[in-house]
């Protein structure tokens, strides 16, 4: 972690959903690949904007599930057919439809817990004390931020587009 | 706040376009207005009214602790269960808990999946209400196994007596399984949704104690526009996967009564009958909570306003007459079915020793709801206290009813008799609110009770300008 670059870069702040929107088309129009907006709340339209690849988390999910489904069939089959076989009222050894309930729980389990670890992955949490550009931004204020190291990064041709583009603010951040 | 009783009056059925929207939020708020509304209740110093509240929610849950403690050390024989009726207070009340998260989770999830915007003001509540439903409903079998120090046994692991492993054909298993799953993605789901207003309460603190806080709880929560693509992408998968485990878990609760073999018990009706009246039960306890925040937090009425309420008294209104709907076909399969024993259970329900829990259960839960067939009255928040108040009374007895009633005169009448009520059953039953009032009322200090970040796409809906729809 120690080798770890600190990236910096240009941050515009905007007051209007509408405004970041248009700013974020216009940065990937203008050729920045790694930039990222910054919003409060989800907001329509921001993925195509930004050029944003559908989630992979739904395979995270199938294949947890899918994995969970597995193994407490496993178990069930492994406690009550192979390890301690007990007979219940003559039912069979193997008696699927009275495993299916614990089946589907344990699918379900697995399944959303891996799915929130996936998140947990993509978007780098749990981190302590990530760098703000604004206090405001989870209140009612958005930004892009373009990185230092993205292709055609300029500091006065940002400054001048985003101005261009209604920002309220335009500044420098060391790190993000 | 200016403005406010305004456009309250705009919203009024006079000026009520048949073809507009009804809007989600009322006033013309900014995105900061929102923010400090949600925030308040949470950064300043606790109101009158809340802290009377939380003074007897608590004395009423270290109350119900002693109880707990009593009943643990000396033994379940303090409680009215006997023979025959060896599911008691506590499988009743375990089940009535039970039964009260699944709203919670029917809002955040199933009415996610159908693009119900209005469920956006009751979300966040409604599923803290059902975390901490489940978390008092936990409690009831834990302590109902009478040793509950070795509870560890329910789960499958290996251990030194064999290894004996658990009956994986035994409903009661599959119930451990379904609560506790159905506990873990409840809470899970709620966190996430909760992430981001905590980076926004993060943000907005004024002193270092709760700026570290609330920042470890948002754990590094940015908003970006990539974190909430996967965001999104994640709630949308646990909303899909929460709402077959909703109705799983009630279908599985019911099947601890119907995979049994006793008359009254045994009838496949139980899944989709619990599940409705979960959801009953449910709703009339998110009315209830959402009554007292209206008084508590008045800048809330902006956001849960008399629309969301009047929505959910309908549902109300629905699952009752489905809840009835069930209690009249119980009956016909009874008559239908030539089973002596089936049909003695069903008259003895209406007519025997416990005839007056079974009409305290069909006043509150069929009758009563009825009212709500008055747009007046779905719309006026004292009725709808009081009808809340008695559905929550009606369903704690449909299962008094549905566990008691058939237990205590089965098939032979020298094997019949009466539950033995006693006072340690009447204070586990109310000490349990104790537990979950305590628990809901410090939630509403220290969690914003409205979710932020959900409420902001939606501010237009039903407003001409800004694009609304």
């Amino acid at each position: 972690m120690a080798k770890k670059r600190v990236i910096g870069g240009m941050a515009a702040i905007f007051l209007k959903e509408s405004q970041v929107l248009q700013a974020a088309t216009a940065a990937r129009a203008s050729g920045f690949i790694k930039f990222d907006a910054i919003s409060p709340y989800p907001i329509h339209g921001m993925e195509e904007a930004c050029g944003i690849e559908r989630s992979s988390i739904p395979y995270v999910t199938f294949g947890a599930g899918a994995l969970g489904l597995l193994l407490s069939l496993g178990l069930v089959y492994y406690t009550s057919v192979l390890n301690w076989p007990i007979n219940v009222g003559g039912k069979p050894m193997f008696s699927l439809p009275a495993f299916i309930p614990i089946m589907f729980e344990l699918t379900v389990l697995f399944a959303a817990l891996c799915s929130v670890g996936a998140l947990f992955y993509h978007a780098k949490m749990p981190k302590i004390d990530p760098p703000t550009i604004d206090k405001d931004l989870t209140s009612h204020k958005f930004a892009i931020f373009i990185p230092e190291n993205d292709t055609g990064y300029n500091e006065d041709r940002i400054t001048r587009m985003m101005n261009e583009l209604g920002a309220a603010e335009v500044k420098k951040v060391a790190e993000y | 706040m200016s403005g406010t009783s305004n456009n309250i009056m705009l919203s009024q059925p006079a000026n009520h376009q048949p073809m507009k929207r009804d809007e989600l939020v009322l006033g013309h708020k900014s995105l900061k207005d929102i923010t400090d509304d949600i925030c308040a209740p949470v950064e300043r110093f606790p109101s009158k009214g809340w802290m009377g509240l939380f003074l007897g929610a608590k004395t009423l849950f270290i109350f119900y602790i002693l109880t707990i403690a009593m009943v643990v050390s000396t033994g379940m024989g303090l409680l009215g269960v006997n023979h025959p009726i060896g599911w008691g207070t506590m499988i009743i009340t375990f089940v009535f808990w039970v039964g009260i998260g699944h709203a919670g989770t029917l809002i955040s999830a199933i009415l996610f999946l159908f693009r119900q915007k209005w469920r956006t003001s009751v979300a966040r509540s409604a599923e803290a209400m059902t975390v901490f439903a489940v978390m008092t409903a936990g409690i009831f079998p834990l302590i109902h196994t009478g040793r509950p120090w070795l509870d560890f046994w329910l789960f499958p692991y290996p251990n030194q007596r064999g290894p004996l492993w658990v009956n994986f054909r035994s409903p009661l298993l599959w119930d451990v399984f379904a609560i506790s799953t159905y506990a873990t993605v409840s809470t899970v789901f709620w966190f996430i949704g909760l992430i981001p207003d905590l980076a926004t309460l993060k943000d907005r603190a004024k002193n270092k104690i709760r700026y570290m806080v609330y920042g470890a709880l948002s754990l590094g929560w940015r908003g970006t526009a990539k974190n909430w693509s996967h965001y999104e992408m994640l709630y949308l998968i646990l909303a899909g996967l929460s709402t077959p485990l909703v109705i799983s878990v009630h279908t599985i609760v019911s099947f601890d009564f119907a995979v049994s073999g006793l008359p009254g018990w045994h009838t496949t009706i139980f899944p989709p009958y619990f599940v409705a009246g979960a959801i009953f039960s449910g709703f009339a306890m998110v009315i209830t909570l959402m009554s007292l925040i209206r008084i508590g937090f008045p800048q809330f009425k902006d956001y849960i306003t008399i629309n969301h309420m009047e929505v959910m008294n309908k549902i109300i209104m629905m699952t009752g007459l489905m809840v009835g709907y069930a209690y009249g076909s119980e009956f016909l399969i009874a008559w239908y079915s030539g089973n002596d024993y089936e049909r003695y259970v069903f008259m003895n329900r209406a007519m025997g020793p416990y005839a007056w829990s079974y009409w305290i259960m069909i006043c509150c839960n069929v009758v009563a709801p009825q009212i709500f067939w008055v747009r007046n009255f779905r719309r006026s928040i004292p009725v709808m206290f009081v009808v809340s108040i008695f559905v929550n009374i009606g369903m704690w007895f449909e299962r008094f009813v549905i566990t008691v009633t058939s237990l205590h005169r089965d098939f032979l009448p020298s094997n019949w008799g009466q539950y033995a009520w006693s006072i340690y059953d009447t204070a586990i039953l109310v000490g349990s609110f104790g537990m979950f009032f305590t628990i809901f009322l410090l939630y509403l200090r220290v969690f914003p009770a409205i979710s932020i970040a959900e409420i902001k796409p939606v501010m237009n809906v039903g407003k001409d300008e800004e694009g609304g729809h």
